[in-house]
């Protein structure tokens, strides 16, 4: 694709404490944003031995969960203007919102206005249902999705 | 002659290199038992060997030498005349040259030095001619490994055993050692030559000694590996850690002062490393070289060394505050803190051994330090304590430490510091001395006190009361003598008492108590009023009246200031702290004060309801107290049992709820934590036989109960109590206990009613009353309590008229009394087999009790006008054939059943046969078809059905009694007989018969109920048996899956059942059961995903299914699409953990694929 990296020397930001969920058998277990960013939060950036938490990329203000209409809107920030990554990672999303969540709820993905040079077309790419299955069939982009999914090579500061 | 070809063959299968080594090893030991039992002398055996001993061929020769000398090794422990060992020592001195044959040689002499006087020695000379032999031909350094090894043993037992003839040596000697250590590197080598070094100086104590002229080689030699450095992995050969090698090598380094020149500064330089190894090990050899060395010569290094510990400590102390670490410093000491408290202890040596009483290097050292100057008066100025940052709080904590190391260390020293720094520290916390006791300070502060000072104040305080506890004599010019430490104590505590005390006062007003702030300041204002309560007798620096107002401040913090359990905590613990001091010292005079104040008041205060402290508050209290004596704990004891008595009369006469309440709490705090200190301080048996009968007194002399009196925890606490009151006991109180209960059941109404004596008619009588309605309240506590008793004893402790009360408490077993049951089981469990008949006039046996228990329980099952008592096992058909007529006594049946399981509970703890027929007949009961006989069933009723499920459901739980666990009774705290694996044994009889009823049974009804039963004993049997089981039981596991998951009360089985599954799943033997029965354990697991009832289960069944992912592949990729679907339905489950598992099962069994 590209020569060299696009962003070769991202910021780092610490990681944000793990809350430990409080075991009361009562409590409501509805989905919270707080689940969808767990599920999210250690994806491993394409480019970058580190997790889109600890660079930024994604926040848990960044994500909105309703409920009762089943939606789910995930808002994301490529550390740079020009970031080809940023339908990977957009991807990456789709696929591990897709595995962790029940099929009613319906997803939408987006970079941050303005934090993208072609915020538009990217924003169209990562909710079409039919672009997105035809990414899934193509190996490469199958095969670099997984290694984001599930690396375990995450540098911990 | 025969004998010596047979040798000679020995001789030639060691020295032909062709032999296995370890047929080597049989010939040497076979020659050595031939010399062992003198059948052949070592002369005849070197006279025979001499041609492999002197050959030209190398390694003929070197064979030859080995065999000899291991010979000799095999005979180290038996006597030889001296002739014989002049002549090997001669021969093996001599081939030290042969450098072909070293390796033999040097076992030899070895050998050989070895050897203890009483067995023939080598002479001293002949040592001697050997070392000179070994140092002119010996080239240590040019060896292998093993070599050298044995070269050092020769050296140290050389100089270990024959120091005298060696030392004649001298120069060669040493210059002979030093050659052959140098640049040693193996580390089993390194711990021998270490301690060469260590004896060498032993031998050469002399100034003029070679030692002390090669003082500088040999330690240039031994300097280079200072700090060890060694990273060897634990798990080795030989055993050597990095601290082994650490400790010989400081060893060494101590060995003589003449190292000293040399030792000293480079440890003084290492001592400023970064590595903190080298900082640890440096201030660990520093202080033994300290110790070693000797005043005279480490008094010049004195500036040095403090200006090094110095640093050390100021850079290392730990920098939180002491109330937030006290409680992890314990496990995990950092090594930043190893360093500041390796360098405290190496100051306070280098105190001990420098300052003699003329001068003091150190203490002058350190109390006109500029630097200590200078933190002191920018640390003592902290204000609060919240404010102080990581650095200062560190700076503080250093200071503190030094001056209190300094202090602790002899009494001029304590005077120095103080007369330096108390002064000061009096000015900040703006205490002025008083010629008069006190009244100064009596205005009330406004600010508090200075933290830095407070902390440093009771720093300070704290060692010297350290050192008036350490110096075992009493010196009066401490004293008398105006100036010293004490005098100006003396002259400070009256106003400084008052001023910790009114700052503690305020704290606790004041709105710090919000903060931690006030905290911080409490813990040291309570530490110093302690400090200053606790010094031994005549150095009590404080008069007696300001003695008294500590207490009279912490008992007021006890007594007011309960809202703030921190403060409450620590002001109870001062108090028992200053107890137990004066408990140690016996010093009764201020025992009588401490009495007055603090118990007295706490007493009163336990007394008297009316103070709003919480009663949990006061219990604490009041038993905190009694833990610090004997004294104390029977003032305690009386006290709560007063209480007990009381509040129990008000509970059962009056019928006082709120009585309930208090008594509740009253008996758990007696339990607990009287009966617990009393067990370890080993006074229990009279407390507790004492309290017993007082409580059996009390339900004597109580003849009418309160009617309301249904408080079912209190008596259950009350019967918790007794058992613990019984267990402890010996066996002589235990039975007067129980002949006093006894005396008091015999009184109750129901026993001048009815008697107990069996007969059939009687039985009609108590059908008529199934339950407990109609025994009076005094009756049933009197019997639950006769029942807790029984439950607690030892199995050798007598019962009286065992007939009876066997026959009572089955008549109780049936009337649903549950206590009864479990007393009946625990006498069964206990029961004294080998009793002497002759010794008990009635005597009554275990079976014949059995016997008669058996009969009355089934005669109650069964209807009493049917069947004659007699052959009733025998008619076990026949008897169930009339189970269900007797559908007006269903509750009765069922209580019949419940003591049923008790008793085979206690019969199988101790492996008696009747279990069996016990077992047999639940399992009747399961087995037995309502249908038919509802068929044939004149009355028809309709509930005749329920009659039988009920009667088959408590027939299944009844197996859960057996195989459970109870808290109750029949366990080991309780004195029960328990044959080991009983449970496995349960398991393995019961088993086979469980699965075939299974097999076998068509009826759902009768299906569920063995299920039930069948579900019961394999969660409570041990998994390591279930799992031994695996292939057996899954079938039918699933089966019980599928039986139990309709009805929501068995959520907390199929739970259980869901362990025992994935305990099979864990185990390789119970993966191929269930890889045989994939299909419906699968289906099963898939079907309690979505089990409406409890969250557990649906957890642990997918966690199943997650580890079933790892079984092979062929078998369960077949189920994957089913699985896949299952579980990211469960990704909507409502409960997150539930949501958290499935995402990860499905993970699991996407990527199998």
């Amino acid at each position: 694709m590209t020569l060299g990296l696009i962003n070769a020397n991202p910021v780092v930001h610490a990681k944000k404490e793990r809350v430990a969920r409080a075991e009361d058998s009562h409590a409501d277990d509805a989905v919270d944003r707080l689940d969808v960013f767990d599920s999210v939060r250690d994806i491993r950036d394409p480019e970058h031995p580190y997790s889109l938490e600890q660079l930024s990329v994604l926040s848990e203000e960044s994500i909105t969960v309703d409920e009762k209409l089943g939606r789910i809107q995930i808002t994301f920030t490529p550390t740079v203007q020009y970031c080809s990554m940023a339908t990977v990672i957009g991807l990456c999303l789709r696929v591990k919102l897709m595995q962790c969540f029940p099929p009613h709820f319906k997803v939408d993905i987006n970079v941050t206005p303005g934090s993208h040079a072609d915020e538009e077309s990217v924003n169209k790419q990562l909710n079409d249902k039919e672009r997105v299955a035809a990414a899934l069939e193509n190996p490469n982009l199958r095969q670099l999705v997984d290694e984001c999914l599930y690396s375990s090579e995450l540098y911990s500061l | 002659m025969d004998k010596t070809s047979s040798w000679i063959s020995h001789i030639e299968a060691f020295v032909d290199s062709s032999c296995a080594p370890k047929q080597q090893a049989a010939s040497v030991d076979a020659i050595a038992a031939l010399v062992k039992k003198d059948l052949l002398t070592l002369e005849a055996l070197v006279r025979e060997m001499e041609l492999y001993l002197t050959t030209s061929d190398h390694s003929i020769r070197a064979r030859g030498m080995l065999l000899l000398a291991e010979i000799l090794n095999c005979l180290i422990s038996k006597p030889l005349d001296s002739a014989t060992v002049s002549s090997l020592v001669e021969f093996f001195t001599s081939k030290l040259a042969d450098w072909q044959v070293l390796h033999g040689a040097l076992i030899g002499c070895l050998a050989l030095l070895r050897r203890k006087k009483n067995v023939g020695m080598v002479k001293s000379s002949e040592a001697r001619a050997l070392a000179e032999s070994y140092l002119t031909n010996v080239q240590v350094q040019s060896l292998a490994v093993h070599d050298r090894k044995l070269c050092f043993e020769v050296l140290q037992c050389l100089l270990e055993a024959y120091p005298e003839a060696v030392e004649m040596l001298g120069d060669d000697l040493v210059y002979g050692i030093c050659e052959a250590i140098d640049e040693e590197k193996d580390p089993r080598c390194l711990m021998l030559t270490f301690h060469l070094v260590e004896i060498l100086a032993r031998v050469f104590p002399d100034s003029s000694g070679a030692v002390a002229s090669f003082a500088g080689d040999l330690f240039d030699i031994l300097s280079r590996y200072f700090p060890i450095y060694f990273t060897h992995p634990r798990s080795d050969d030989f055993d050597i850690t990095r601290e082994d090698l650490s400790r010989a090598l400081m060893h060494a380094f101590c060995s003589t002062p003449f190292f000293e020149p040399f030792a000293i500064p480079l440890l003084l330089e290492k001592l400023s490393s970064s590595l903190p190894l080298a900082k640890l090990d440096s201030l660990k050899y520093l202080n033994n070289c300290i110790q070693h060395y000797g005043t005279d010569r480490m008094i010049k290094h004195a500036g040095a060394i403090w200006s090094n510990l110095k640093d050390a400590i100021f850079n290392h102390s730990p920098h939180k505050t002491l109330s937030s670490t006290s409680e992890a410093a314990g496990n995990t000491e950092s090594e930043e803190n190893q360093i500041a408290k390796e360098a405290l202890i190496c100051l306070q040596t280098a105190i001990l051994h420098l300052d003699s009483l003329e001068k003091d290097p150190i203490l002058s050292l350190i109390v006109e330090d500029e630097d200590i100057e200078m933190k002191f008066g920018l640390v003592s100025n902290e204000g609060a304590c919240t404010g102080i940052s990581i650095e200062s709080w560190r700076q503080l904590s250093a200071v503190g430490n030094i001056l209190s190391v300094s202090s602790k260390a002899s009494m001029s020293g304590c005077t120095r510091v103080f007369q330096k720094f108390f002064p000061r520290l009096m000015n900040i916390l703006e205490v002025s001395a008083s010629s008069s006791s006190y009244g100064c300070n009596t205005k009330n502060r406004t600010s508090s006190l200075n933290f830095g000072a407070l902390y440093l104040c009771i720093q300070l305080l704290a060692s010297c009361r350290e050192l008036t506890l350490t110096s075992q004599d009493f010196s009066p010019q401490v004293t008398t003598v105006q100036d010293t430490w004490w005098s100006m104590l003396q002259h400070f505590s009256g106003p400084l008492v008052h001023a910790l005390g009114s700052a503690l006062v305020a704290v606790g007003s004041s709105e710090l108590v919000s903060n931690n702030t006030g905290h911080e300041h409490a813990i040291y204002e309570v530490k110093g009023l302690q400090v200053l309560a606790m010094f031994p007798g005549c150095y009590l620096p404080i008069s007696e009246d300001v003695y008294e107002y500590i207490l009279v401040i912490l008992v007021s913090m006890v007594t007011e200031r309960f809202e703030d359990t921190f403060l409450w905590k620590l002001s109870v613990k001062a108090l028992i702290e200053i107890g137990s001091f004066i408990e140690k010292h016996h010093d009764s005079y201020r025992g009588i004060s401490f009495n007055r104040i603090v118990v007295e008041r706490i007493v009163s205060l336990f007394q008297h309801d009316d103070s709003t402290m919480p009663l949990a508050l006061k219990l604490d209290a009041i038993s905190e107290i009694g833990t610090i004596g004997v004294d104390y704990m029977s003032r305690v004891i009386r006290l709560l049992e007063e209480a007990i008595l009381s509040k129990f009369l008000a509970v059962c006469v009056e019928g006082c709820l709120e009585a309930a309440e208090i008594l509740v709490p009253l008996l758990e705090c007696y339990s607990n934590r009287v009966l617990a200190w009393c067990y370890t301080s080993g006074n229990f048996d009279e407390v507790a036989m004492r309290f017993a009968l007082c409580i059996w007194d009390q339900m004597e002399s109580i003849t009418i109960f309160d009617k309301d009196v249904k408080l079912k925890d209190l008596l259950d606490r009350v019967m918790m109590t007794m058992k613990l009151l019984v267990w402890g006991c010996v066996e002589e109180s235990q039975s007067l206990i129980v002949r006093k209960a006894y005396s008091v059941l015999l009184s109750t109404t129901f026993l001048s009613e009815e008697s107990l004596s069996f007969s059939p008619s009687k039985l009609e009588g108590l059908q008529l009353t199934p339950d407990l309605v109609n025994l009076s309240w005094r009756d049933e506590w009197i019997v639950s309590l006769f029942a807790s008793v029984v439950m607690a004893l030892l199995p050798q402790t007598p019962l009286p008229d065992v007939k009876l009360l066997s026959n009572m408490l089955t008549t109780f077993l049936l009337k649903g009394h549950l206590p009864a049951a479990q007393a009946l089981a625990s006498m069964v469990n206990k029961w004294h087999v080998n009793i002497d008949k002759s010794e008990v006039s009635s005597a009554y046996t275990l079976d014949e009790a059995i016997e008669m228990i058996l009969e009355r329980s089934l005669l109650s099952i069964q209807s009493s006008s049917n069947l004659g008592k007699s052959d009733l096992l025998n008619n076990g058909e026949r008897m169930l054939s009339c189970l269900c007529l007797l559908n007006k006594n269903s509750s009765f049946q069922n209580n019949a059943v419940v003591g049923l399981a008790w008793i085979g509970k206690g019969l199988l703890m101790r492996g008696h046969e009747k279990v069996k027929e016990i077992a047999m007949l639940l399992l009747k009961y399961l087995l037995s078809n309502p249908y038919k006989e509802l068929h044939s069933d004149v009355s028809g009723s309709g509930d005749g059905l329920d009659v039988h499920t009920s009667l088959a459901t408590s027939a299944a739980d009844a197996f859960h009694v057996i195989l459970s666990d109870s808290e109750v009774c029949l366990n080991k705290k309780f004195h029960a007989t328990i044959r080991p694996l009983y449970k496995q044994r349960f398991f393995s009889s019961m088993m086979p018969v469980l699965l075939s009823s299974i097999k076998q049974s068509r009826l759902l009804s009768m299906r569920v109920a063995l299920c039930r039963a069948f579900a019961h004993v394999i969660s409570d049997a041990p998994l390591a048996a279930v799992v031994a089981e695996a292939k057996k039981i899954v079938p039918s596991l699933m089966d019980s899956f599928a039986m139990l998951s309709e009805d929501v009360l068995n959520k907390d089985l199929i739970y259980s059942l869901l362990l025992v599954l994935s305990g099979i799943l864990m185990d390789d033997n119970g993966k191929e059961a269930i890889i045989e029965n994939i299909n419906t354990v699968i289906s099963h697991l898939i079907r309690l995903i979505f089990y409406p009832h409890m969250m557990l289960v649906r957890e642990t069944a997918i966690q199943c299914l997650v580890a079933m992912s790892g079984l092979p592949h062929a078998r369960i990729y077949p189920m994957r699409p089913q699985v896949l679907r299952a579980v990211s339905k469960a990704l909507d489950d409502q409960k997150r953990a539930v949501r958290q598992e499935a995402v990860r099962c499905r993970q699991a069994w996407v990527s199998m694929a």
